[in-house]
């Protein structure tokens, strides 16, 4: 089922990415032999001499990021979040993170909705590990929009960037009205029985669960936190102190990513009952990338059994 | 500031003499540190101090000038030599020396260079030196500089992945402005190369990746020199590699070509021959 307002979260990367090309000239693309992928192309077919595909070589692709940077560019380094997360880290930690060098590392294809390629290129530790370095910001847009947006913003912030981006054509649901910045939260619903705080493709799935669950009498505040890392604390401790009951939702293993950074601001700060909704730390399978999310348990129906537990907790 | 003549005034005796200084002040560093890598940093105080005080172009007094000569340490274990030609160049106080490795001031185990003026990239995790040479040489292409850009690896180095993806690729980007040096010595941490992971032969193993391999001995002023004006002044597409044959711990008797000395601790006895040895 295809929607004319479906666009992809890369294809709002690969489009803003060209935008800020054309105004910027220290602005230096690299990408890893997925440039068709990850949308980068669009920005090679119009600025060839500042494009450099560095074939099947993403450490080497992540080392000349850093060295392009340490002369002044602008750097976007683009490949899957898979390799860009396992295969390049310690290149990204080493050479990128420690000495923050301006290199943003515009990854997609996250979670598991990529679908038929199957596992080796399923990233569902992708956010886990990238929050666990300093100084990397760490950002999941929910839509093509917001893509664009935060895209845009990542070449202003001085400093490493990770952006996790969706392969699939996704619906928009950021509002252009709504002001958008790195390290502070969206709230899109409000609701007094609990809050949901999803990221990335799942902010959709939480506001159609707050949809349903509306019909049921529960209203829930469905807040998209698009920057995992630095996380917006204070926006999370208002919404536990307003609902008492917590639901996180990801398209990521519920170990490490947008649950676990939740769940630390909660604990710290004004513990109350909380569910993860996520990939439970299992290896997903070739398929479908709707029915792997409704198999692996990340859609709307798995968020709405979540929140009436959570607010049974209460 | 001192004020450096770093262009063609420096004659081979006050190359050797300066060689000889930052040997000493190398072990001195070391030794007061209790802890780096004796045996690997003395094998390439010759090529450093032939690139730092005689080839390349640099302002201590502006260690960021955009149009500098870059220089990056892959193999970044390795760095109290060059450590001790900052200091002596007035990148930083000599002062700093005396506190390597030690906590609170800016000489990390590892070249860092957020921390200190005149490192271009931070290293010590081996094979990424390269793939940074050619970032920075990139950059010189897009924007049509003339700096070049100099990066010492390590033949244990030679081991990683990375290194062959970086010489893939700085020969398909015709990258003409890159000179690696290859500390040719023959150990690493565990034995010797041969016994180790044999990384011959080296210098078919680079041919046959497309770039222009020089041999010389890695102690020699004026074979370095003659390779490093080919390398420079050459008029090939292709990438230069110097493979520089030298000897782990030159100029220390008991360390010369042991594996034990790449990281061993200098005890006082030791200490004392070393310094003998140098100051003779």
């Amino acid at each position: 089922m295809t929607n004319e307002k479906e666009k992809s979260i890369r294809e709002g990367y690969g489009e803003e990415l060209l935008e800020l090309g054309k105004k910027y000239e220290n602005i230096v693309v690299l990408d890893a032999d997925l440039s068709i992928s990850t949308q980068t192309y669009k920005f090679r077919d119009f600025f060839p001499h500042r494009f450099f595909d560095l074939g099947c070589a993403e450490q080497n692709e992540m080392s000349i990021a850093a060295g392009l940077a340490s002369t002044g560019k602008v750097v976007f380094a683009s490949t899957f979040c898979v390799f860009a997360s396992m295969r390049a880290l310690d290149q990204i930690r080493n050479m990128i993170a420690y000495p923050q060098l301006n290199v943003k590392i515009a990854a997609s294809n996250a979670g598991i909705s990529i679908g038929k390629d199957g596992v080796t290129h399923q990233a569902i530790e992708d956010i886990a590990i990238m929050r666990s370095i300093p100084n990397i910001t760490v950002i999941s847009p929910a839509d093509a929009e917001e893509a664009r947006t935060l895209v845009r913003l990542s070449y202003q912030y001085s400093g490493p960037v990770y952006i996790r981006l969706g392969r699939i054509p996704w619906p928009i649901v950021s509002n252009k009205k709504d002001e958008c910045q790195i390290g502070r939260g969206v709230v899109l619903r409000k609701g007094q029985d609990v809050s949901i705080f999803a990221t990335g493709h799942l902010v959709f799935e939480a506001l159609e669960a707050a949809n349903s669950l509306h019909k049921e009498g529960l209203e829930a505040s469905v807040i998209n936190i698009h920057t995992i890392k630095p996380i917006d604390e204070s926006l999370i401790i208002n919404f536990a102190k307003k609902t008492h009951a917590i639901v996180t939702a990801e398209e990521h293993n519920i170990i490490g990513g947008l649950g676990s950074a939740v769940a630390e601001v909660l604990v710290e700060n004004y513990p109350v009952p909380m569910k993860r909704i996520g990939i439970k730390d299992v290896f997903a399978e070739s398929g479908d990338g709707k029915i792997l999310m409704k198999k692996y348990h990340i859609v709307a129906k798995n968020i709405m059994e979540a929140a009436r537990k959570v607010i049974d907790e209460k | 500031m001192k004020k450096i003549n770093y262009n063609n005034g420096r004659r081979l005796e006050s190359l050797k003499e300066k060689a000889t200084q930052i040997r000493i002040q190398t072990i001195k560093m070391i030794y007061g540190a209790q802890s780096g890598h004796p045996g690997g940093s003395l094998a390439i105080v010759d090529i450093l101090v032939l690139l730092f005080y005689k080839i390349m172009r640099r302002k201590p007094h502006n260690p960021t000038w955009p149009d500098r000569d870059r220089f990056v340490l892959s193999k970044g274990h390795s760095c109290p030599p060059i450590y001790a030609i900052l200091a002596d160049q007035g990148y930083f106080s000599e002062s700093e020396l005396w506190h390597l490795r030690e906590e609170g001031y800016i000489l990390q185990g590892h070249p860092d260079m957020r921390k200190i003026p005149g490192i271009d990239m931070t290293t010590g995790s081996l094979g990424q030196g390269i793939s940074a040479g050619i970032g920075m040489a990139l950059n010189a292409k897009i924007d049509c500089k003339k700096y070049r850009t100099f990066v010492i690896i390590g033949d244990g180095e030679c081991q990683e992945g990375q290194i062959w993806e970086a010489a893939m690729a700085a020969s398909h980007f015709r990258l003409d402005n890159l000179v690696v040096i290859l500390d040719y010595n023959g150990l690493q941490v565990d034995g010797s190369t041969k016994e180790i992971l044999s990384i011959d032969p080296i210098l078919d193993k680079w041919k046959a990746f497309n770039w222009e391999v020089y041999v010389v001995n890695g102690h020699d002023f004026v074979e370095l020199e003659k390779a490093f004006t080919k390398c420079i002044g050459g008029q090939s597409s292709l990438p230069k590699i110097i493979i520089a044959k030298t000897i782990k711990g030159k100029g220390v008797s008991f360390m010369e070509n042991k594996v034990v000395w790449h990281s061993n601790l200098i005890s006082p006895n030791e200490f004392k021959k070393a310094m003998s040895d140098l100051e003779s």
